[in-house]
């Protein structure tokens, strides 16, 4: 048999249908479903007349429009259209009978932080999801990646999904990072170095010694942003870390269930000789902290650069970079950590699990914040558990953080949690695009690490040369 | 869905790269629980002044361009998320075509569900497009699927390639999830064999 790529064998596994001309009709073993792209599918099926095909596989969560303030439950703390938005999940959940997480439920969160947490998202699985940052299950060797409304209404119908195979980008770190260095780093000068339509096309895996010395939590952040690159998934080979992190989890397989599921898991790597189409490689020594100054995630320099000039790009690229400089009130050569920063937001999909929140609170203990105001959004009720449980909620609110309940919050700003206009924000999130944060806000991607130095200096800070 | 075959219609030039499916819909508008109403609010942070009147040197603002149905951009277009909301909006306006050097794999599958009819093509021949956007409402270009052509004001035909799969679904008009529900016997078979291999699943 001709070696494969750890894409090739889940592909292959997943097969349920192929025509002659190579569109196959994909399995997925996992559907999660939020209430902004999910209402217009459950009403298709509605109109059919057609049921959830597989409700015991599907899973659905508030998240995006949750507000993450105390007394939620309040009607009044959300709009009409939020409102409606909600109630129409809550009601599609119950009538379709899917697995479901209300806002009252403690294990309700972030549907990316959800999934792992729970353990429906588990290696060798096919997972969607009506949200572009599905790619983050990819940290488990899962295929995992986000589809349209249309899609999320197929996969209900169906359990399928209509699909051509991608083609396979392998992404190698090599090395040890250095310290104040992390996972966001990693992912963040990935894009740098590929652009956001780098990954068009592809499949990435994730491979190399930095690669293997993350967390599951930091495997998360890396195939988080792969969809910032470009490709619909990122994905890492399951290893003894992943099934540390699965094991015990309440829907993980136990007893024999769990030996046999073990032993399927370790085939689930690339083979040696296996064909990548494309291949990048980053030392991972010369990663540094890195920050972005435009509004694509491409626009991302290391803290120690100075905003670019736009003459020095090429092609669309001038244009595009003279409008996000123009946008986010910035001067070229500026040094970038002499911007100053208002608000700091920490949290999101990408950066929300409880290894982050230590991160932060490493940082800021018994210090105090120099920023107008900074929130600190957990991706899960169980998350905000544990950490007030390790002492980090008091660590947090003792330094002036807003210490919030669970959900997207400041990521898209959908819910009340917005920027204003011109107000310039350190995110820990995934999109710097114009107005993703609030109308004409300004935001600065970082690592949980750089946000929690930012939110002490009030501005963009090298967390390497805080004392 | 609306079969799309063959279009003739305004084209308007919009060569910024990497617009954003923010900038094509911003989040705010995303609260509807309808698959309609979008077009109003199509690129609304790009369009209108926070008060709500137009921003008068925005593309689709000039009275030239206000009935554009093809589209020609920048790289990377609808890069950013999943939200099929932008090729709603882009449908509801009227836009049925779009051609640009690269786009966002999620965003490129969203726009054949919709009727729309995303179109690749090299720096050059989209540099050929932009240019005869720019001469306005005497831009209209020809976009003919079955012949898989472009032919722009001028008279010059420019090919293009599309999936077959999708060609075919877009000239019928077909709706996928029947076609897949006739599929049924296979996923019934793969189901089986599947939680046979893996149980735990």
């Amino acid at each position: 048999m001709s070696p494969k790529t750890l894409y090739d064998k889940i592909w292959d596994a997943h097969v349920a249908h192929e025509a002659e001309d190579g569109t196959c009709l994909l399995y997925i073993d996992r559907h999660l479903v939020h209430e902004v792209t999910s209402p217009q599918a459950f009403e298709g099926l509605r109109m059919a007349g057609r049921k959830v095909h597989a409700p015991e596989k599907t899973i659905a969560v508030p998240d995006h429009n949750v507000p993450t303030t105390a007394g939620r439950e309040d009607p009044a703390q959300m709009t009409e259209e939020s409102r409606i938005q909600v109630d129409a999940l809550d009601k599609n959940a119950k009538e379709f009978g899917v697995h479901y997480y209300p806002v009252s439920d403690v294990r309700q969160g972030i549907v990316h932080i959800v999934g792992p947490e729970q353990g429906w998202t588990l290696p060798g699985m096919t997972v969607v999801c009506g949200d572009s940052h599905t790619a983050t299950h990819g940290a488990f060797g899962a295929l995992a990646h986000g589809i349209g409304t249309s899609e999320v209404e197929h996969v209900l119908a169906t359990q399928t999904l209509i699909q051509k195979k991608s083609k396979n980008m392998k992404v190698e770190i090599t090395g040890k990072l250095k310290p104040g260095v992390t996972a966001k780093d990693i992912t963040l000068a990935v894009i740098g170095e590929t652009g956001t339509a780098g990954g068009t096309g592809y499949v990435i895996e994730y491979c190399g010694e930095a690669i293997r010395d993350l967390s599951m939590e930091g495997r998360m952040t890396v195939c988080n942003m792969a969809i910032e690159g470009g490709a619909r998934a990122g994905l890492i080979a399951p290893d003894e870390t992943t099934f540390e992190y699965c094991k015990g989890r309440p829907h993980a397989p136990k007893g024999a269930a769990w030996e046999q599921a073990l032993e399927y898991w370790k085939t689930l790597f690339t083979d040696e000789g296996a064909h990548f189409d494309k291949v990048v490689t980053l030392k991972g020594e010369d990663i540094q902290p890195v920050v972005t100054w435009g509004t694509s995630p491409e626009d991302v320099l290391p803290i120690t650069g100075v905003v670019p000039n736009p003459e020095d790009f090429e092609g669309g690229k001038v244009d595009a970079a003279r409008r996000s400089i123009e946008y986010m009130g910035l001067t070229p050569g500026q040094k970038l950590d002499s911007i100053e920063i208002d608000t700091v937001f920490i949290g999101s999909c990408t950066n929300g699990r409880i290894e982050d929140l230590r991160a932060v609170a490493d940082i800021v203990k018994g210090k105090k914040i120099a920023v107008n105001r900074a929130m600190i959004v957990p991706g899960s009720g169980l998350v905000r558990a544990q950490a007030e449980e390790e002492g980090l909620a008091e660590i947090f609110t003792e330094a002036g953080f807003e210490w919030r309940l669970a959900g997207c919050s400041m990521c898209l700003a959908m819910n009340p949690d917005q920027l204003s206009e011109h107000e310039r924000c350190a995110a820990t999130s995934n999109r710097n695009f114009e107005g993703r944060q609030g109308y004409k806000g300004r935001t600065h991607l970082v690592s949980p690490a750089m946000a929690a130095a930012a939110a002490l200096t009030g501005k963009l800070t090298d967390v390497r040369e805080l004392s | 869905m609306d079969k799309f075959t063959t279009l003739t219609g305004i084209a308007a030039p919009m060569p910024l790269v990497n617009i954003d499916t923010d900038m094509i819909i911003p989040k705010v508008f995303l609260k509807s629980i309808q698959r309609s109403g979008f077009g109003k609010n199509l690129f609304d942070e790009m369009r209108y002044n926070r008060d709500g009147t137009e921003i008068e040197d925005f593309v689709l603002n000039k009275p030239q361009y206000r009935s554009t149905e093809i589209l020609i951009a920048g790289d990377n277009f609808g890069c950013g998320s999943s939200r099929e909301h932008a090729p709603w909006a882009i449908a509801d306006f009227g836009i049925k075509c779009v051609v640009s050097t690269s786009f966002a794999d999620i965003f490129f599958n969203n726009c054949f569900k919709n009727g729309i009819l995303p179109v690749v093509l090299p720096q050059e021949q989209v540099d050929i497009l932009m240019a005869d956007a720019e001469k306005g409402e005497n831009a209209r270009m020809t976009v003919d699927l079955a012949a898989q052509e472009i032919t722009t004001s001028d008279g010059e035909v420019i090919k293009f390639d599309v999936d077959p799969h999708r060609k075919h679904c877009l000239l019928e008009g077909l709706d996928d999830i029947g076609q897949t529900m006739q599929k049924k016997a296979s996923i019934d078979a793969f189901e089986a064999q599947a939680s046979a291999a893996r149980p735990w699943v």
